[in-house]
């Protein structure tokens, strides 16, 4: 029961950063923008995140900063893919490569650098209950906060006409512009709120998660994350529900290795991004149910005639 | 205010400018990024534009790492021009290495008394198998599932490196290696011919350039080729002239993989002449940027290959002789890419300046 | 009527007018979209602006509608002259606008689609009642839940239409509405169209079509190549006369000679076909026939099946029983495009831009989608000769082109579609079918196209058109079908055939029985 109750635990800790940054990758898919700079934000923000909590001694600021490395990111990946209409593949993909680089580039010197001890997180009272305490309720707060962020997403999206706006942008562009709305703007601002959201997730890898730094320590979660997108046929529920499996089949993955199980553990640790593919392939097999579900602008480039 | 305005017709100049206008903002950018770390920009900039040129050893060095680059964006290129986004270069590359190093393990360990001119097409088919296989399973899941070849390759891609990782500390593990995750040396007559003596520079580079002339004729002057490329800017265009988007799928998914894994096998039969973890070198994902500085066009390709091999090689240089770490050139890439793309722009947009109403 | 300034005895009361264009001018690079353009409309006014397809209407209204910026001129409002930066200012100023193409959100519902449409400051509840209120005083039917994806294109256009009325405009400005319309459609907008000037609202009426022009509107400003040509009441006007501001000429007049039908070249028989997907028709049992040296037409209004059967005969829908569709006595449901082509079905494609053309490649490469016969061994590609025949093509249709390496792009829609045309006809095909053959096509091109259509049928070619403007298909065609909700009508011979009954039928109210085929040739 104890063995079952840590693997819950530890199944929300894995999935939480893989569920905000499927909830920022879900921002800018509604609005029509395919960010596959997902991967390189989220290790600038690690990093960013990182350097920070070292220095200050603080969590919480460097949660701060990654958010605000993703912005900055993402600032740069929407300008060029929104007002300069650059291929939005080509350009997502050279984010991740330029994150990659850049850094493995500045972290060389905060390999191997530790943190200050890890604090012990657990709600009172809640936390002393049997079986549900150690599953649900010890864990880092931005566990509890992917949760209510997406459903805050959840309603702000289907429930407010700012919400509706973002959605009718993302189906038709054209057609909001003819309405007057400034379609531009309102993408750049939801490309930035979902990249300062991949940063924060970026940055829990690195300061609440592994606690460490080491170059491309998000080693593809980014790209997970987008899958994930697919996955939940753009619903933010659905993004948690399957951030939540992902980090299960890691936990599965390291606890079979726990136990004793006699398989490399390099082919162990294929479980993840083979898992993906599965999802992906049983979520694709439908076209006409994506085509229903999927922002019909997405990936699109968008000329706004002036 | 300033505002961008469509062209008529795409500009030609900038087309052929645009790349060269990226690098002069990517090595201007480079000076500054130096002179901020403390180190003498002159120098650095040396270090990266003049030094791989420097000599008959630098030039084989930089045609070396160039024959990858050139057999792997080759295939990216037809790819990207018909719309399959074929990410997982990368991972075709490592099969390919694990496919021509079975062979030449299997050559190895039999002691089989073969000749190196015979030995060079064999290995050249296992890695253009392994790598297509690899590329083979994308096609599959995309054709009769639907699922995103960017994602599937991208995974795949981490697979494959695991795979290597499981080979080289598992079953090929060379027993007198003193642990080290390495297989035995390959055997001389695995080794592939080079092209002059005492350089590391191999037939396989030669192969490459043929390979650029033949995808340039098969681009631009076959009508298959054309078929490919109409998918992807006019997919409807295609399916009203009859082109089957599932054989440009297939066609170019298993023509990139095989290139991609033929570069991987000459990797390890050429210079490394085993497997180590160390044979995934992110050339998968440099050709990417190959291929897009290359305009997606053979010669360009070549082009391209040459400068990134030029950043690849300075970025080694700068470690040892300006005491910058290698990921520099990673950095530098990225920073030629995004100018590239933004530069892009004005090929089919041009400024106007409007007089607020 | 519209309501001049009045001068009652001993009073001058002088209404200013809605609305007034003083010498507006917009430039696009090197093409003048509006030169010097001016424009008067009264309250309560139905005012049309007549032009051919390139004339620069739409430009026009985009820069009353404040989504496009003039180089110069002035804008007056009731006299007092605005400057209108964006749709937002043009709606608070009182404009509304019902596009051609619409500006809907397909996955929402019609009241979120309507909301959309209107300032923030109303809650979607408040929105959906007076929505309704609006429909009811109006005679439009909607109901607000809907996605509007499930709509026809009629119903569409009504959605546009009440999400307009609802901003209490005084000035709407409608641009082609009625090319999605039946006559019986046409005929009760006109009815709304009426009840909203009658109340002071005045209405700048976009079109092309003379007859509408005459029958709706109070004056007219006609407007060639960027130009005012002149103004009128147009129901003072005849066609010729209209025509003649329009493009300068009276219309161009088809030579008609007597068809001489031949052997049966396409069969179809209870084709049914579901559709791809939610936004899709079903196509049930339909049946045509097209013999040689014949020209048969297929009228609906858009959204009723066309694009699905005509991607069943195309070949790019493979799903069809190969006997339920034949050419010449051949099975060829399940053939591929290119097998059809060698069998001698060529097909025009209604989109031009991505369809029946590769928009970034020269016309000698755009070639090769539907021909074969500069190909060599192993698919080699003969350029010497592909650009001859490139060259010819575009000589024998006359296609303005700076020549074979012309990107598509370049080209002017008319252009562009003389030399999909050409390039069809000049394969000299045993069957051709096309669709929407003169949409946003010049009066010049178009009546080339349509006598090539001719010619074609003389030499003969069987010839399917597919339109959805009927004056075309009365014009051009021997026999006609009209589909309807995926479903065929029987054939009638055109000279039997009205404008009436043809609208009658697009509501798929034609007779059960095969009797109404009167004048079935064979």
């Amino acid at each position: 029961m104890n063995e079952f109750a840590s693997l819950l635990a530890a199944t929300l800790n894995a999935g939480t950063p893989l569920a905000i940054a499927g909830l920022g990758l879900l921002i800018n898919e509604k609005v029509g923008i395919l960010n596959l700079g997902a991967e390189g934000t989220m290790l600038v923000a690690a990093f960013a995140g990182f350097a920070v909590a070292f220095h200050t001694g603080n969590d919480w600021a460097g949660f701060a900063a990654g958010a605000v490395a993703g912005g900055a990111v993402a600032a740069c990946f929407g300008w060029l893919v929104i007002w300069l209409n650059t291929n939005q593949y080509a350009t997502g993909l050279a984010v991740s490569l330029f994150g990659g680089g850049f850094s493995a580039f500045i972290g060389v010197d905060y390999v191997g650098k530790k943190l200050a001890e890890r604090p012990n997180y657990s709600v009172p009272f809640l936390s002393d209950l049997p079986f549900v305490g150690p599953a649900f309720f010890r864990q880092h707060p931005l566990v509890y906060g992917a949760i209510g962020a997406a459903l805050a997403i959840a309603w702000f999206l289907y429930r407010t006409r700012a919400g509706l706006v973002l959605r009718a942008i993302g189906e038709a562009p054209e057609s909001a512009h003819a309405l007057g709305y400034p379609v531009r703007r309102i993408r750049l601002l939801a490309v930035v709120v979902g990249g300062a959201l991949c940063g924060v997730a970026g940055a829990y890898f690195s300061v609440a998660y592994a606690p460490l730094w080491v170059e491309g320590m998000v080693a593809g979660r980014g790209w997970i994350a987008l899958a994930l997108t697919v996955f939940a046929t753009w619903r933010p529920a659905r993004v948690l529900l399957g951030a939540y499996l992902f980090g299960g089949v890691t936990m599965v993955q390291l606890h079979l290795q726990g136990m004793g199980v006699d398989i490399a553990n390099q082919l162990m640790s294929m479980l993840p991004y083979l898992s993906t593919v599965v999802v992906l392939v049983l979520i694709s097999r439908n076209p006409a149910w994506i085509r229903l579900n999927m922002p019909a602008s997405l990936g699109k480039p968008f000329f706004p005639s002036l | 205010m300033i505002e961008l305005e469509p062209r008529p017709v795409p500009s030609l100049q900038m087309s052929v400018l645009s790349p060269l206008v990226a690098l002069v903002i990517t090595v201007g950018l480079a000076g500054l990024l130096f002179a901020a770390l403390g180190k003498d920009p002159a120098r650095g900039l040396a270090v990266f534009l003049i030094e791989p040129f420097n000599g008959t050893r630098a030039l084989t060095e930089l045609a070396l790492k160039a024959t990858p680059l050139i057999l792997i964006s080759l295939g990216l290129s037809l790819c990207y021009r018909s719309n399959v986004w074929n990410i997982g270069a990368e991972g075709q590359y490592l099969l390919g290495a694990i496919a021509g190093g079975w062979l030449a393990l299997f050559v190895t360990d039999e002691a089989i008394g073969i000749h190196r001119w015979a030995f060079f097409p064999l290995v050249t088919v296992a890695g253009a198998l392994g790598g297509a296989l690899w590329a083979g399973i994308v096609a599959f899941l995309r054709d009769r599932f639907h699922a995103s070849e960017i994602l599937v390759s991208l995974m795949l891609v981490y697979v494959a490196n695991l795979l290597l990782s499981y080979l080289v500390f598992g079953p090929w593990k060379d027993p007198h290696g003193f642990n080290f995750p390495q297989t035995v040396n390959f055997a001389p007559q695995t080794e592939l011919p080079r092209l002059l003596p005492g350089m590391r520079v191999h037939f396989g580079f030669l192969l490459a350039l043929a390979t650029a002339g033949a995808m340039w004729a098969f681009m631009f002057r076959m009508h298959r080729g054309i078929q490919l490329q109409v998918g992807g800017p006019a997919p409807a265009a295609a399916r009203y002239a009859g082109f089957s988007s599932r054989s440009a799928l297939w066609t170019t998914l298993l023509l990139s993989g095989g290139l991609a894994g033929v570069a991987g096998a000459f990797e390890v039969a050429g210079p490394m002449g085993q497997l180590t973890p160390y044979v995934a070198s992110g050339y998968g994902f440099t050709a990417i940027i190959v291929a897009f500085v290359g305009r997606l066009h053979p010669l360009g390709c070549v082009l391209a290959s040459v400068l990134l091999s030029m950043f690849l090689i300075g970025g080694e240089l700068a470690q040892s002789r300006v005491g910058l770490p290698s990921a520099l050139s990673g950095v530098f890439q990225g920073v030629l890419l995004f100018s590239l793309l933004a530069c892009d722009t004005f090929i089919l947009f041009r400024l106007r300046w409007r007089r607020s109403a | 009527m519209p309501s001049f300034g009045t001068a009652d005895e001993g009073l001058e009361i002088v209404t200013a007018p809605r609305l007034q264009l003083e010498h507006i001018t917009k430039r696009y690079g090197t093409l003048l979209a509006n030169d010097d353009v001016s424009l008067v409309v009264q309250p309560g006014e139905i005012h049309s602006v007549l032009g051919e397809n390139g004339a620069g209407k739409s430009t026009l209204m985009k820069i009353i509608y404040g989504a496009v910026r003039p180089d110069a001129g002035v804008i007056r409002w009731n006299g007092e002259p605005v400057q209108i930066r964006n749709p937002h200012q043009a709606r608070e100023l009182g404009i509304a606008m019902v596009f051609q193409h619409f500006s809907l959100f397909d996955t929402l519902t019609v009241a979120e689609n309507v909301w959309l449409g209107l300032s923030s400051r109303v809650g979607l509840k408040a929105v959906t009642e007076s929505m309704q209120r609006k429909a009811d005083e109006y005679g439009l039917e909607l109901d607000p839940k809907r996605p509007v994806h499930t709509l026809s294109v009629g119903e569409r256009q009504r959605v546009e239409i009440v999400r307009a009325l609802l901003t209490s405009p005084q000035l709407l400005i409608l641009d082609e509405p009625t090319s999605v319309l039946t006559p019986q459609a046409v005929d009760r907008l006109f009815v709304t169209l009426r009840q909203l000037a009658a109340t002071g609202c005045s209405i700048l009426y976009i079109s092309h079509k003379l007859d509408e022009i005459r029958t709706l509107c109070h004056q007219c400003t006609a407007l060639r190549a960027g130009r005012v040509t002149g103004t009128c009441d147009p129901m003072q006007e005849t066609t010729t006369s209209l025509s003649r501001l329009m493009i300068g000429i009276a219309p161009p007049k088809l030579i008609h000679r007597e068809p001489q039908p031949g052997a049966l070249a396409l069969r179809v028989r209870e084709l049914t076909l579901p559709r791809h997907d939610r936004f899709g028709v079903n196509l049930e049992r339909i049946s045509l026939d097209v013999h040689e040296g014949e020209i048969v037409g297929i009228a609906g209004v858009s959204g009723n099946g066309q694009q699905e059967l005509l991607a069943a005969l195309s070949g790019e829908d493979p799903r069809p029983d190969p006997d339920a569709v034949e050419l010449f006595g051949t099975g060829i449901g399940r053939m591929t495009a290119g097998g059809r082509r060698r069998h001698g079905l060529h097909f025009v494609p209604e989109e031009r831009l991505g369809r029946g053309a590769v928009p970034t490649l020269s016309l000698a490469l755009n070639l090769l989608l539907t021909r074969r016969e500069s190909l060599r061994a192993l698919g080699w590609i003969d350029r010497g000769a592909l650009r001859r025949q490139t060259a010819g093509i575009l000589d024998r249709f006359r296609v303005k082109a700076s020549g074979p390496a012309a990107v598509a792009k370049s080209l002017s829609g008319g252009n562009l579609q003389k030399y999909i045309v050409g390039r069809e006809i000049d394969a000299v095909p045993r069957m051709l079918i096309v669709a929407q053959p003169t949409w946003g096509v010049d009066v010049g091109a178009a009546a080339q196209i349509r006598a090539e259509l001719i010619a074609l049928r003389d030499s003969g070619c069987a010839v399917l058109v597919v339109s959805e403007e009927l004056e075309e298909l009365f014009e051009v065609t021997d026999r006609l079908y009209v589909i309807s909700k995926g479903r065929l009508s029987p054939p009638i011979a055109t000279s039997a055939a009205s404008r009436e009954l043809i609208g009658e039928w697009m509501s798929g109210l034609w007779p059960a029985e095969p009797e109404a085929a009167v004048g079935e040739a064979g």
